[in-house]
């Protein structure tokens, strides 16, 4: 089949898989599960089959694997809609393939497929266990299975569909569509078990979070498309002379170029998407969704759509910069907004308990490392970083959903009542779930740029190197302080988790969990560290050169011209060495010894640890200066003061008035006027009447004269008005 | 057959009225005979419309199944109608919800004779409003509809019954009286009340009328025309009744009522105030900008704070309802360039989508208040978990209502945003704000109904959405589906009219 072809089916199968499950096999646990995975596993195949295609294909950046149909009349010219894979989608294709399919696997697992039903399980709650007897006629609790099970594949599969929409479309509509689509699923599937008040409220805080940037990011379309007439890809960007209108007219605000006006809208979009900073706080909480399926799917999948939006746009926001120049405005804030989020999201970690809240966190932060690599124009190595990162951050999220798993395990053995997300109330799991253990262990490596052998080493060095050679140096300090902390709270983690001894009965009595949820773990491992291998710089010491750095040429294509490949210097290597041993040795240091689950850090820093904790208080402030106010702008203010009180106060002052008027019009005119003249008239006919009577003689002489007299003065009369007139 | 043929358009317009003469002729004991007579009937005109609509040329310019006869030759008004681009839309609307809306009625046991008739005669009220191509047979239609509607309200709504179809009928005909002011005012001026002829000579009129400049009296029925429109739209600030009718209403009625009868504002701001009054339009557009951005904001906001839940689908009516005035605006300043050709597109799909996601949100408001008889929000709760299918249908109407792409909300709502943009960048700008506030109310009803912890109160005793209902919802499930995908299907025949009018 031609590459266009299956380029149009990939987001197909997930979604016809969606609409079976909802609308037919919602009962039947197994076949929706079957036709989910095969709706997966069919798109995960034509995906590689088209990125092969794609890699193989010359010059694949000006001549992108393409076609489109005219969607929207619009007057006499049409919006023209389709999908195209150039060196950038390609390559997001290949992870999101990749990771979603694992995912599908893994939730089999994890949602307790081939388990009883629990007796206590309702829709809307997490599943509660349930009692089976053993042939010894033993009872033990075990895990019960998900009672809407056939519903979550639903929603994944739904999600899915958008996920490739968003990589595989030509334009920015399509690619709206899809986005807008997977908040839609990320709601759906943060809010999974709706019962659950704290679900409720964080799946709301997902949508109407995203929203805000979702919003200015609409705006930021209609202002490409107003400009452009066009909302492709290509049409826009490879057009020099539109480029070069839009990065020399100013955009009306801010002192911005069109360019730069249009890229920030977009990119507060990403900000909203991508949870950067002041945007991230719906993030945390999207962990409520079943563990960690869903949060894998926020955390790794559809947070990197947002990156994905920022890559994509940068020919906008650095429109009219050089490389090597000073940066434009546009990427400034960018480079900012990135930094600040990867130290500050960095910093939250370190005090976070929560095994799933500290992967959330360090994703805030990792993520921010992207977008900092886009605002500086290490264009290339965000991309890499975004790559490397979803591959090694949802073996990171499965791993915890693995080990959630087990330890809820030992909870229902031991039927001790702690939290099983808890790392304080872990520890020694290596030897309980060493599958989970082992890959656990590559993928915080990697997250922690373990020197060599870690594909996050390869990626985050030249993201450190891409900002100390373009001289941002405050953008350099700020990201290696962050990787600093990413390496002490990665193996806070991992020593918590895994080492020592455990601290509770129920980590004592967890257990390995099914080859369904190790399988991706494994798998997803081996992506950890090769996907490093692809771009390891030429001008590295030692090994530089032994394999081609194939994805700084692939993707650097997507600029145009051959990004040349920065001077080798030996500072950001080092740096990047240094943190990411200094960190991880520290966070050994520090937590190697924990023995009771308090952690050592609440002492030594102090008050500095709580305001960690509680993530600044950003969520109290937020719900000060925005929340209440809006709850009472639209309750008080505009629902019971201006349209009961004001408008409609004016709409009954105006009725009363007309019905003072009204009133008036009856005493003064209707009662004594017409109402007594009429009766007068009545009175006076019958008086009249009564009158005349005697008249009525009978006397035909009398008739006469009467009649006589009367002609003669009508006649009279007329002659009179005759003449007058 | 050639008769057929020839009087299409009002083989529509007054089927309903003979389908009412049939209901009355039938023993009023015979409940599910006048129900079923009723709703059979009213498909006949849904059916002729979807001919119509395949025989309709999208190529051609102006009104098509034209039909004039003499109807009062004194003041030269005749009976005069036809279709374009911009009615078609609306007859499907008002063909396609009615049908819906008896079905939806079949839950009503009160007087069910008196009802269809009146729901009947409602009918023809609104399409005569569509296909009216003379101004006094559009003032008589525009009138028809508001009694029957009156009566529904008064006779058959909730509690404040009395307030609201007081309130509602007395407010539009406050504005109606302006209306038949101008109205006269243009026929006299123009010699006739034949909308292709008025606009001839009402356009190219000079010096002065009346003993005043021409401008000056075109001004005051200007404002007579903007005030009639602008009450029934309803623009911001004179949507107050709006919120107490609908609420009130019984639930085909608000069907109707934000499904077909808004648009009929809009309809007349499209229909007459744009082509008749293009100068005074544009110099006042500013004022109505400022409108449109108050009714999406604060009709957002509104809807935002209520706990009625059918008042919060009320409100967001204004909401949506604003961006159909956006788009008006847009197309009044800046008519002629592509920016009002989008926006215009966008108006006047968004009328035809608000009619579909507004008909189902109140149906399911109807359905839920039916079985629970309470529409505080309070009230319910993790209702998803006994009632999944209605959780399901709700998620998806309230989705369109919310815009979300790849539904028909979002399609005409981009369309009128990308028109807006550079014409009203700051106006344009600030409406987003009720765009995120409308994410807000939506999630609002969704959670309140939905979500959170099951109210054990209805465990039991709180049915699944039935056979009847799931009919009523399927058409507006599909067509929203269909629009959001594949809006080309019916932009084509509004793009039509909006490159041929203006």
């Amino acid at each position: 089949m031609a590459a266009e072809t299956l380029l149009w089916l990939i987001p197909l199968p997930p979604l016809a898989a969606f609409i079976l499950i909802t609308l037919v096999t919602s009962r039947k646990k197994a076949l929706s599960h079957g036709i989910a995975i095969a709706g997966a596993g069919s798109s995960w195949l034509m995906s590689l089959l088209v990125f092969i295609q794609a890699i193989a294909r010359p010059n694949l950046a000006e001549n992108p694997i393409a076609t489109s149909i005219s969607w929207l009349p619009t007057g006499e010219t049409a919006l023209r809609i389709g999908v195209q894979l150039d060196n950038l989608s390609a390559v997001v294709l290949f992870f999101v393939a990749w990771t979603i399919l694992m995912i599908f696997i893994y939730s089999v697992g994890y949602h307790n497929y081939g388990q009883p039903v629990g007796e206590r399980d309702v829709p809307g709650m997490p599943p509660h266990g349930a009692d089976v007897k053993d042939s010894h006629g033993h009872t033990h609790r075990v895990p019960s299975v998900e009672p809407m099970y056939s519903r979550f594949f639903g929603f994944l599969s739904l999600f899915a569909f958008a996920m490739y929409l968003l990589v595989v479309c030509d334009n920015l509509l399509l690619l709206y569509t899809g986005w807008e689509v997977m908040g839609l699923c990320s709601y759906l599937l943060i809010g999974f078990w709706y019962g659950k008040d704290s679900a409720k409220k964080a799946a709301m805080k997902a949508f109407m979070t995203t929203r805000i940037g979702d919003v200015f990011m609409l705006l930021g379309i209609v202002f490409l498309y107003t400009q452009a007439g066009t909302l492709n890809y290509r049409e826009i960007f490879g057009n020099a002379d539109l480029m070069h209108t839009l990065a020399t007219t100013p955009a009306g605000f801010l002192g911005l170029s069109q360019a730069g006006g249009i890229g920030l809208l977009l990119f507060i979009g990403t900000v909203g998407k991508s949870a950067q900073f002041p945007l991230h706080v719906w993030l945390p909480d999207a962990m409520e969704g079943p563990t960690p399926v869903s949060a894998m799917i926020h955390a790794a999948t559809m947070v990197s759509a947002g990156v994905y939006l920022a890559i994509r746009i940068f020919p906008l926001l650095s429109a009219g910069w050089e490389p090597g120049g000073a940066l434009t405005p546009a990427m400034m804030v960018v480079g900012a907004v990135g930094a600040f989020t990867a130290l500050f999201a960095a910093t939250i970690a370190v005090a976070q308990n929560d095994i799933k809240r500290v992967l959330a966190y360090s994703t805030i932060s990792q993520l921010g490392y992207m977008i900092a690599a886009v605002g500086i124009g290490a264009y290339t190595a965000a991309i890499f970083h975004l790559v490397t990162h979803a591959f090694f951050k949802a073996l990171l999220f499965l791993g915890s959903g693995s080990v959630i798993h087990g330890v809820e395990h030992g909870v229902m053995h031991s039927g001790e009542h702690v939290d099983p997300q808890d790392m304080l109330n872990m520890g020694g799991l290596r030897k309980k779930m060493p599958v989970t253990f082992w890959t656990f262990l590559i993928g915080g490596l990697a997250l922690s740029g373990f020197p060599i052998i870690t594909a996050g080493f390869w990626s985050k060095d030249e993201i450190l190197s891409g900002a100390f050679h373009g001289g941002q140096t405050v953008i350099f300090v700020t990201l290696a302080l962050a990787a600093l902390l990413t390496a002490f709270y990665t193996m806070r983690q991992i020593t918590l988790t895994f080492l020592g001894q455990p601290r509770t009965e129920a980590a004592r009595h967890a257990h390995e969990t099914p080859w369904t949820m190790t399988l991706p773990l494994v798998v997803l491992s081996v992506f950890a560290v090769t996907a490093g291998w692809s771009g390891i710089p030429e001008h590295f010491p030692l090994i530089g050169g032994w394999l081609p750095n194939w994805f700084e040429h692939f993707t650097g294509a997507m600029l145009g011209h051959e990004g040349e490949p920065a001077a080798f210097s030996a500072v950001p290597l080092l740096v990047s060495v240094t943190v990411s041993l200094g960190g991880l040795t520290l966070g050994w240091l520090v937590y190697k010894g924990v023995k009771i689950a308090v952690d050592p850090l609440k002492k030594a820093l102090g008050g500095l640890h709580n305001l960690l904790k509680n993530k600044y208080y950003l969520d109290e402030l937020y719900n000060f200066l925005f929340i209440k106010p809006a709850i009472w702008i639209s309750e008080v203010f505009t629902s019971r003061w201006m349209d009961r009180v004001v408008i409609d106060g004016i709409l009954h002052a105006i009725a009363r008035a007309f019905l003072w008027i009204g009133r008036l019009v009856r005493q003064g005119f209707d009662v004594p006027v017409v109402n007594a003249g009429g009766d007068a008239l009545a009175s006076g006919i019958k008086k009249g009447g009564a009158a005349l009577q005697p008249m009525q003689s009978g006397r035909i002489q009398q008739y006469m004269v009467v009649t006589i007299t009367l002609v003669m003065v009508f006649t009279a009369i007329l002659f009179a008005i005759l003449k007058l007139v | 057959m050639d008769l057929i043929g020839k009087h299409f358009l009002t083989i529509i317009l007054f089927l309903p009225v003979l389908a009412a003469l049939v209901v009355f002729c039938l023993p009023k004991q015979q409940v599910k005979v006048i129900r079923w007579v009723a709703f059979m009937a009213s498909l006949i005109p849904l059916g002729l419309t979807i001919f119509l609509w395949i025989k309709f040329q999208q190529t051609i310019p102006g009104f098509q199944f034209q039909e004039q006869v003499a109807w009062f030759p004194a003041i030269s008004s005749t009976y005069h109608i036809g279709v374009d681009g911009l009615s078609l839309p609306m007859v499907l609307l008002t063909t396609l919800l009615v049908p819906l809306a008896l079905l939806a009625s079949f839950s009503i046991t009160d007087r069910v004779k008196t009802y269809m008739i009146l729901f009947l005669l409602l009918e023809t009220g609104m399409l005569g409003v569509f296909v009216s191509l003379d101004l006094l047979l559009f003032f008589v239609f525009w009138e028809i509809g508001l009694v029957p509607m009156y009566f529904l309200i008064n006779q058959w709504g909730g509690e404040n019954r009395n307030y609201a179809s007081l309130k509602f009928i007395l407010y539009t005909m406050a504005g109606s009286l302006g209306l038949l002011l101008s109205i006269q005012l243009i026929g006299v001026v123009a010699g006739s009340f034949d909308l292709p002829r008025v606009m001839e000579v009402w356009n190219n009129l000079q010096g002065t009328l009346l003993g005043l400049p021409v401008s000056t009296v075109k001004a005051v029925a200007f404002w007579a025309f903007v005030i009639a429109f602008a009450i029934k739209v309803p623009v911001w600030p004179f949507h107050t009744w709006l919120p107490d009718a609908h609420t009130e209403a019984p639930t085909p009625g608000s069907m109707i009522l934000a499904g077909v009868l808004l648009k009929l504002g809009a309809y007349g701001f499209l229909r007459l105030v744009l082509p008749l009054f293009p100068v005074e339009a544009k110099r006042y557009a500013g004022g109505l900008v400022f409108l449109a951005v108050m009714a999406i904001i604060f009709g957002a906001f509104a809807a935002f704070g209520q706990r009625d839940f059918k008042k919060l689908v009320a409100y967001s009516s204004v909401n949506h309802m604003g961006f159909v005035v956006l788009g008006i605006a847009v197309a009044a300043v800046a008519a002629g360039t592509q920016h009002a050709t989008l926006a215009l597109n966008g108006a006047i799909l968004q009328m035809f989508n608000h009619g579909l996601s507004a008909a189902g949100m109140f149906f399911l408001v109807g359905v839920l208040y039916e079985r629970t008889h309470t529409r505080n929000l309070d009230d319910f709760g993790g209702l998803f978990a006994i009632i999944p299918i209605y959780g399901g249908l709700l998620l998806f109407i309230s989705m369109a209502s919310l815009g979300l792409p790849g539904l028909n909300g979002f399609v005409s709502e981009f369309l009128v945003v990308r028109g807006a943009w550079p014409v009203f960048t700051a106006a344009t700008a600030l409406s987003m704000l009720g765009l995120l506030f409308t994410g807000a109310y939506i999630l609002l009803g969704l959670r309140k109904v939905l979500h959170g912890p099951l109210n054990t109160r209805w465990v039991g005793h709180l049915k699944e959405i039935n056979l009847r209902e799931v009919v009523v919802l399927a058409p507006l499930v599909i067509l929203i589906q269909l629009t959001g995908i594949w809006p080309a299907w019916i932009l084509g025949v509004i793009n039509q009219a909006v490159t041929m009018l203006f």
